[in-house]
């Protein structure tokens, strides 16, 4: 298939519902893979004064994956990227996350693990998120799902390509090389 | 396997689960050779009602079917979102239940890969009416029991007015010395052990799992109790039941060995590769060249394996075997979240071994029990049948019960080659299926009292 030729490099536009073709996920509509793998965007305003909070939990995250490199394994991730940035006074949180599975079919194990990690605790912070979440699962994908903004272009310079195939050449490349050093 | 760390720190539940209250279906596997079940629909509110009472008293709970092993008939009875309401259950009350359950299976068609053939509009049995309300399940020692109970049941159909919208007679596959499928393959192997029933795991079939992931009402394996539905006279103790009727091609899969295994043992090898395990029930894992007849039936050997460390790369049991698409053991995070009861049985003729097809259905009728629909059963079928890139395997389903229309493979890891068999062949079909809620008694007596009883 064309879509798995990672040479070449492609870009999607998706049109505004964020799917070319409504599907249904166990949560809500599913979004495409497109050639920057699958990924969100979630957007939420904080509560007022818990911007330090929040930003305290960048090095907790830092500590916790310094010492358990495998912590967010389950979520095939390549990037995270949290933001914090400021629209009319009021402070808002972007969490964006780029991975290569369908969320939708990972949702329980990506809650699992927030709690696990207390990463749960900096969606405590956003206004409107259910307080009642860890016995409410239900209401923590609602939120998550009513604040996602879909991407209307997605590009990839190697599309289409998982972390796990990328590992798997750097591993070949470093084998490759460390054959080559022998051979002197 | 190892088992978690968390055991020693758990607080024992054995004295919490009530047992007089939790139907036995998913608490005990009965010695059941025939089974039937009926799907009712309720003319009106009264008609319901009247038949609910009428059978109370028989419904096994844990205890009664745990302690009395003279039974010769175990009767459960459940009902869909529309029964709820068809039996006087508010709109606040069923608006609590989750949102899987109220659009009921038929309408997740797309989210479990039920499509093509195995679409809902082919179904059978009247299952996706809205009219569909219950179902009583009749499980019974033989099939003479059966049919004295099916007639006792006729009779209390006429006294209340309750209608059946169809019916299902299932029959143990002979022989009978050990319960296996129409396909061959030996069943009941694996079994997932609840905590606080006093159920030991068999070797290697991981630690017991916390009851709330079967019974509302109780700490699951968050160690929380999950909100539940309203009121909770009518949730507590209860449990969701998927049911799937599924028609085995036995001639096609027989006809499939044979096409890719020259020699009887080429057969076999080939109908292992599919399940996992060898039609004995002995594990590829642990037997990946040839059957052992004796480590298939001994419960407490063939479960002694894992994937991880012991076959990886699916030298022994492929990647997408259906055992190890439904049980992916340590390749898979969260298992403890994703366990699920298996009860049913089979039904139509036996086709024997030299016969052609001969076109008459035949097959499995199966419940699975759970606590969340959506994270359990649902996730099963989104993910590990249907997902065609479940471990990045690229272009496969599960080969046994994943929808298949001639468009996927099968690899079979080999060395130095792998081997793929492209276009695999439907061996089942979907012919049916509903979501059911498994109350618990008190929460019958509730429903026959017209769902408005005082609520201790
Ligand atoms: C015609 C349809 C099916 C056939 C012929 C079939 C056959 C089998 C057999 C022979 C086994 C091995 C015995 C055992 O471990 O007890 C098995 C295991 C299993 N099956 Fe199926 N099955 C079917 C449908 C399903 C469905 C619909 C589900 C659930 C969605 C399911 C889930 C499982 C699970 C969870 C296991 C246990 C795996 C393990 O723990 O290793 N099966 N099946």
């Amino acid at each position: 298939m064309a879509q798995d030729d990672w040479s070449k490099p492609a870009a999607k536009a998706i049109p505004k519902e964020g799917y070319f073709e409504l599907e249904q996920g166990r949560f809500g509509p599913l979004y495409p893979r497109t050639p920057a793998c699958h990924g969100f965007t979630i957007i939420a305003k904080i509560k007022p004064g818990t911007e330090e909070n929040i930003r305290a939990y960048g090095d907790r995250i830092e500590k916790t994956i310094a010492e358990l490199p495998d912590a967010l394994e389950v979520l095939r991730l390549h990037y995270l990227r949290w933001v914090l940035f400021d629209i009319e006074g009021a402070t808002y949180f972007m969490y964006q996350g780029i991975f290569d599975t369908d969320f939708d079919k990972y949702t329980e194990d990506a809650v699992a693990l927030f709690s696990k990690y207390g990463l749960n605790t900096v969606f405590e912070n956003l206004e409107g998120f259910p307080m009642d979440w860890k016995t409410n699962p239900q209401a923590f994908v609602e939120f998550v799902r009513k604040h996602q903004r879909p991407s209307f272009l997605e590009y990839g310079e190697y599309p289409y390509v998982t972390a796990d195939e990328i590992k798997k050449a750097l591993k070949l490349k470093r084998a490759f090389s460390e054959m080559l050093d022998q051979m002197q | 396997m190892t088992p978690s760390r968390r055991v020693e720190t758990r607080t024992p539940v054995e004295s919490m689960l009530e047992f007089d209250d939790i139907q036995h279906f998913l608490l005990t596997r009965t010695p059941a050779l025939a089974a039937r079940y009926e799907f009712l629909t309720f003319p009106d509110a009264g008609c319901g009602r009247a038949w609910l009472a009428g059978v109370l008293d028989k419904v096994g709970t844990g205890k009664s079917v745990g302690s009395e092993r003279l039974d010769a008939r175990w009767v459960t009875v459940a009902f869909t979102w529309n029964g709820l309401r068809a039996l006087g259950v508010d709109e606040g009350s069923l608006a609590t239940f989750p949102e899987e359950f109220r659009q009921g299976m038929a309408a997740r068609a797309g989210i479990l890969g039920t499509t093509g053939a195995n679409h809902p509009e082919h179904w059978v049995g009247g299952l996706t009416d809205p009219a569909l309300h219950a179902i009583i399940i009749l499980f019974a020692r033989d099939v003479a029991e059966r049919e004295r109970c099916k007639h006792e049941h006729l009779g209390l159909l006429e006294r209340s007015g309750v209608k059946p919208l169809s019916s299902l007679d299932l029959e143990a596959v002979p022989p009978l010395d050990y319960s296996h499928e129409h396909f061959g393959y030996r069943d009941r192997l694996s079994e997932v052990a609840i905590e606080g029933t006093g159920a030991e795991p068999t070797p290697g079939s991981g630690r017991t799992i916390r009851a709330g992931e079967f019974f509302l009402g109780y700490p699951d394996e968050t160690g929380l109790v999950p909100a539940l539905p309203q009121p909770e006279i009518l949730s507590r103790n209860g449990s969701y039941l998927a049911y799937f009727r599924m028609q085995e091609h036995v001639g096609r899969f027989r006809e499939f060995l044979r096409e890719h295994g020259k020699t009887a043992e080429e057969q076999e090898l080939v109908a292992a590769k599919l399940m996992g395990r060898w039609r004995s029930g002995a594990p590829l894992v642990l037997a990946p060249d040839k059957d052992d007849p004796a480590l298939g039936a001994d419960l407490q050997r063939n479960n002694d394996y894992d994937y991880g460390k012991m076959d990886p790369y699916g030298y022994a049991c492929p990647l997408g075997a259906h055992v190890r698409r439904m049980n992916p053991r340590d390749t898979a995070h969260h298992m403890e979240r994703r366990k699920m009861i298996r009860r049913g049985g089979t039904y139509g003729p036996h086709l024997p071994d030299d016969a052609p097809e001969d076109g008459v259905e035949r097959g499995i009728a199966a419940f699975v029990g759970c606590a969340s629909l959506v994270r359990q059963f649902e996730f099963a079928m989104n993910v590990w049948a249907n997902d065609p890139r479940f471990a990045e395997l690229g272009n496969e389903r599960d080969p046994i019960i994943g929808t298949q229309d001639g468009t996927f493979d099968l690899t079979i890891p080999r060395r130095p080659i792998r081997k793929k068999i492209t276009g695999l062949p439907a061996f089942t079909t979907v012919r049916g299926g509903a979501y059911f809620f498994l109350p618990g008694i008190k929460a019958l007596r509730y429903l026959a009292a017209g769902a408005s009883a005082a609520k201790s």
